[in-house]
């Protein structure tokens, strides 16, 4: 957790500065001017909103790329700091484990978009008439898409941080601070940046969705490129869904050329094996930075914060600190804990019951099965057909080494899109040829989320040993046999990882895809995405609660039943290597 | 007089008892009243089979772990946590890999709270005092395995500790790298250079631990316990040729072969009672290879086992598992540090493939009590199929959990290979059908 390797300090020329400081300081002081910017947008009353609305004009989308990429960065560093705490306290307490990870899986569940239906309502009411409160629903929106699989992949590193690592860190009297800084992190750093690269891919499609929102009465059209588009389809401007489309490209090509790369090759060094292998990951922006001199004399005095820092010396009092130890746990502090969880539980159950049956009845409760079990179909036959057309492709690339190096990044990128800034294009395509609603707005949930499939084939199909495709090859292994011999088994691990993200997208998105409209037209397909969004637009909440609920219980029941296994036997039998 | 020897222990420990909880939620008691005291200037080699419990001792003594009973005192106070003045060396080196050697060696200074001045001029001491000079800003990854635990040393040192431990530091590295280490350290430690007072290494390697140490104390197996202290009055520097080298290190492996055992080769006991057994996993390829190099001269059924473990380029440790396995199955006695074919033994050295899997099915059956068992289970049940659960259970009530994995590892194996039974993987079960 140092900068050190960037700043090794040869003093005598260090100071004097060379032609990559000048590129670099523009790069820095340009980020910090937009910053400033963008933020003083934020302070803003509610009312400014409407005194100059989105405008369609294409020379505002630089200013709506800045709003929606500003709003990016708060939530995952929202997101960062939510794992950093919430991941450490389940990993490190057993008691609060039991809770905070069950919860977690449930939180995974919960269909983002609908999150959004009370938290606008909830945030509106903290700044009331302050376009502040509306900004923080739309971050805390696009926080729920990204906090849980960072902080699972931060907990489970924690979890497995090698023994000898601990026993070294604990001999050499690392206090508990330090300890987490300097091994814990580190350790989990590869992972976590890799999910949170995820994240942020699948951050773009719900901060679009979110920034023009109608809750019931309340509506809310923050500036940005969300807001753009849903005006654009409004006053069907097919060229100005073009433009927005063009925008969003630009800046995901920004955010992965000065972010992430950068990090990712940075952070290498944090690869957790005992040889090195394999080509390091490289950046321009990291290298510009390691060329120069001045700027990299002037992050000196960060690089040794950041080490004061983890050696701060925090200590917990006497009492909490947890002495070694033969002893087993209190049973009897267990089983407090445990009726304690149950009380709690039994209580909030009650509570949202009673919330639900003032208005509802258990008709609804079937209603919101069936078109739950509607959706579920849905998806289950995507994910299927998704799988038909690209498992091929991605083997026939990822076997041709060269093409794979270019495909691949394209693939990632595709994920990254937010897919439903092109849902208009294919509304217009159904209203046109007058096609049936139920059937041809299916494909758009899955528009986002097949790349995934996509790209983790080719990723597997890469990876699989040349010998043993020289076996099968020798063995005059073709056809039908070599598909099912060969190649599936090698690359199922690879297609479950793709496939389980992909179906946990598309519930997502079905909230935006059963509903899709084109000026007056409004679209629908029955299934509990459309059920849930409905509600949400006529302010019910307690179907949009009963709508949340049987979605969480459908998504957790398919994963641990469908899913889980699959993974879990791709695991044990078909890992190679 | 007395006061005086107390204040020169830096290590007191006293009747030290260790158990872990068993599969069956039991306790197994690996360490029983364990006593050692280490005095300033010496260095002492704990030398035991795997399992003995001989690191478990190290890590109560290093403040991981804490004893059952027993009392285990560092410097005349009680050990309860990582004691100062202790620092450790670890087999697998235990270097930190997004951090460069020179940072890796401050660690331990960090955490001390030493300010950076020093702490820089005391790493940096280290690193050259060890051999590690021009490495500075490597990463572990670019280093050799010497070279890291080059590394090991150095961040251990760099504390100054009273007392220094290692933990089988040389037995991830090769054999050359691993004698230039050994001899460098032992360099040091003779012309006093090195800033400890005494040194307790874990070793299962005899020679090692002859070269090396002053005083040598020998572990039995379940439980773990001190079976007798060797003095090690040879000169340094030590030669492994010395005749008196040599004798010492024959007579520490009778020492270690000779004792009586819960698997040694007395007829009567074993039969239908020893379920229990620990069976470590040896492949059945690597026994009949023993035997027949036992069979073909120049050892003509008799073998010296130093001798064979050179030979063979296999450790104390190995050689002695080896060694067991075959006189379980009675194809070899284990006696006085050597090995020697029985009449079966010499009878399969000279069968086909087919002819010594009947012999090999024939004396599993008869002495490897837990393998007779699940063949008499499997016959007994009319669909002759029986879960791996049936069998993990009832050893769980004799041994851990890890105990019992490797020991139905080699009962799956053996088993398979005698085509005594078969073993469904998926379904964890165990059946008499051959698959066709």
């Amino acid at each position: 957790m140092t900068l050190d390797d960037i700043l090794t300090p040869r003093l005598g020329q260090a100071l004097r500065p060379n032609i990559w400081d000048i590129v670099a300081l523009v790069l820095v002081v340009g980020a910090m001017v937009l910053i400033v910017y963008g933020g003083a947008q934020t302070t803003l009353p509610l009312s400014a909103l409407d005194a100059s609305p989105v405008s369609l004009d294409p020379a505002h989308l630089p200013v709506y790329a800045l709003r929606t990429t500003m709003r990016m960065l708060l939530a995952i560093v929202c997101s960062i700091i939510f794992t950093l705490c919430y991941a450490t306290l389940a990993a490190k307490s057993r008691r609060a484990e039991m809770v905070l990870i069950p919860l977690l899986d449930i939180l995974q569940s919960v269909p983002i978009l609908g999150f959004l239906t009370f938290t606008v309502v909830f945030f509106l009411n903290l700044f009331p008439g302050q376009v502040f409160g509306a900004e923080l629903a739309c971050v805390f929106a696009i926080f729920t898409s990204q906090a849980w699989n960072m902080t699972f992949s931060l907990y489970q590193s924690i979890r497995n941080v090698p023994k000898d690592l601990e026993e070294a860190s604990q001999s050499f009297h690392l206090s508990g601070w330090q300890r987490f800084w300097r091994l814990d992190v580190p350790f989990a750093m590869p992972g976590l940046i890799w999910n949170t690269m995820m994240s942020m891919s699948g951050g773009w499609f719900f901060v679009v969705a979110s920034e023009a929102i109608t809750v019931g009465n309340t509506t809310v059209t923050l500036p940005g490129i969300g807001s753009y588009v849903a005006l654009g389809i409004e006053k069907q401007d097919l060229p100005a869904i073009g433009y927005a489309i063009l925008t969003m490209l630009l800046v995901i090509i920004a955010y992965d050329q000065f972010l992430f790369r950068p990090v990712v090759a940075w952070a290498d060094k944090f690869r957790f094996e005992q040889t090195a292998s394999g080509a390091a990951p490289s950046s321009w922006m990291l290298d510009l930075f390691r060329r120069t001199r001045a700027l990299r004399a002037l992050t000196a005095p960060f690089a040794a914060t950041n080490r004061a820092f983890s050696n701060l010396h925090v200590r917990l009092p006497e009492g909490l600190r947890l002495p070694v130890t033969t002893r087993s746990p209190s049973r009897l502090v267990d089983a407090l804990w445990l009726a304690l969880i149950a009380v709690a539980t039994g209580y909030a159950g009650w509570l949202a019951y009673r919330f639900m049956s003032r208005t509802l009845n258990l008709g609804d409760l079937f209603a919101a099965v069936g078109d739950g079990f509607i959706t579920l179909v849905r998806v289950l036959v995507l994910i299927s057909l998704a799988s038909l057309i690209w498992v091929p492709i991605g083997v026939w690339i990822g076997l041709r080494p060269k093409f794979a190096e270019r495909v691949q990044p394209l693939a990632q990128f595709l994920a990254a899109f937010p897919a439903n800034l092109a849902f208009p294009v294919f509304v217009v395509i159904i209203v046109r040829y007058d096609l049936n609603a139920n059937i041809w707005l299916s494909p758009l949930m899955i528009l986002g989320t097949q790349w995934y499939i996509l790209f983790n084939v080719i990723a597997g199909a890469s990876a699989f040993p040349s010998d043993l495709r020289e076996a099968a090859g020798s063995f005059h292994l073709q056809g039908w046999r070599w598909w099912t011999k060969v190649i599936l088994p090698g690359i199922f691990p690879y297609y479950i990882t793709g496939a389980i993200t992909a179906s946990g997208g598309s519930w997502n998105a079905s909230i935006v895809a059963e509903v899709a409209s084109w000026g007056n037209t409004h679209l629908m397909a029955r299934g509990l995405g459309s059920y849930i969004a409905q509600a949400t637009a006529a302010g019910d909440f307690p179907r949009v609660v009963l709508g949340i609920v049987v979605m969480c219980v459908i998504v957790t029941l398919s994963n641990r039943l469908i899913w889980r296994p699959l993974y879990a036997f791709g695991e044990r039998r078909l890992r190679l290597g | 007089m007395l006061d005086t020897s107390k204040e020169a222990n830096l290590l007191d420990i006293r009747g030290v008892c260790r158990s872990f909880p068993k599969g069956s939620g039991e306790e197994i008691l690996v360490l029983e009243k364990v006593d050692l005291t280490i005095r300033s200037g010496e260095i002492v080699g704990l030398l035991g089979r795997s399992g003995s419990g001989k690191s478990t001792l190290l890590r109560i003594i290093a403040g991981l772990i804490a004893p059952t009973a027993g009392d285990a005192r560092c410097r005349g106070e009680t050990i309860i946590g990582p004691p100062n003045g202790v620092s450790m060396v670890f087999q697998s080196f235990a270097l930190f890999p997004w951090l460069t050697v020179l940072q890796n060696v401050e660690l331990g200074l960090e955490a001390l709270g030493i300010e950076n001045a020093e702490r820089r001029k005391r790493a940096l001491a280290a690193i050259d005092l060890i051999g590690l000079d021009g490495f500075e800003s490597a990463y572990p990854k670019e280093l050799s395995g010497g070279m890291r635990q080059r590394v090991g040393f150095a961040r251990a040192l760099v504390v100054h500790p009273d007392l220094l431990l290692m933990d089988e530091p040389f037995s991830a590295l090769d054999v050359l790298t691993a004698e230039t280490l050994r001899t460098d350290l032992i360099d040091l430690w003779i012309e006093g250079r090195l800033p400890i007072k005494s040194v307790l290494m874990v070793t299962h390697n005899i020679e090692e631990a002859v070269l090396m140490c002053d005083r040598i104390l020998v572990f039995s197996s379940n439980p773990g316990r001190v079976a007798s202290e060797i003095k090690v009055d040879l000169p340094h520097p030590r030669n492994r040729l010395d005749p008196a080298f040599r004798q010492l290190v024959d007579s520490i492996y009778a020492r270690m072969t000779q004792r009586p055992e819960p698997k040694a080769p007395t007829l009567e006991g074993i039969h239908g009672t020893g379920v229990g057994m620990v069976l470590n996993h040896v492949s059945s390829n690597v026994l009949s290879g023993l035997i027949e190099t036992l069979a073909a001269p120049p050892y003509n059924g008799h073998a010296d086992l130093p001798v064979l473990a050179g030979h063979l380029q296999l450790e104390a440790d190995e050689i002695f598992h080896l060694g067991e396995s075959l006189q379980l199955l009675r194809f070899a006695q284990l006696s006085e540090g050597d090995l020697m074919l029985t009449d079966a033994g010499k009878r399969f050295a000279n069968m086909e493939t087919d002819a010594r899997k009947r012999l090999f099915a024939e004396h599993m059956i008869n002495y490897v009590p837990v393998i007779g068992l699940v063949r008499r289970v499997l016959d007994e049940r009319p669909s002759h199929t029986a879960p791996e659960a049936r069998f993990r259970n009832e050893l769980e009530d004799y041994m851990s959990e890890q105990a019992a994995d490797e020991t139905l590892k080699t009962i799956v194996s053996w088993g398979r290979y005698a085509e005594l039974f078969a073993y469904d993987e998926q379904s964890e079960t165990f059946s008499l059908e051959n698959p066709h």
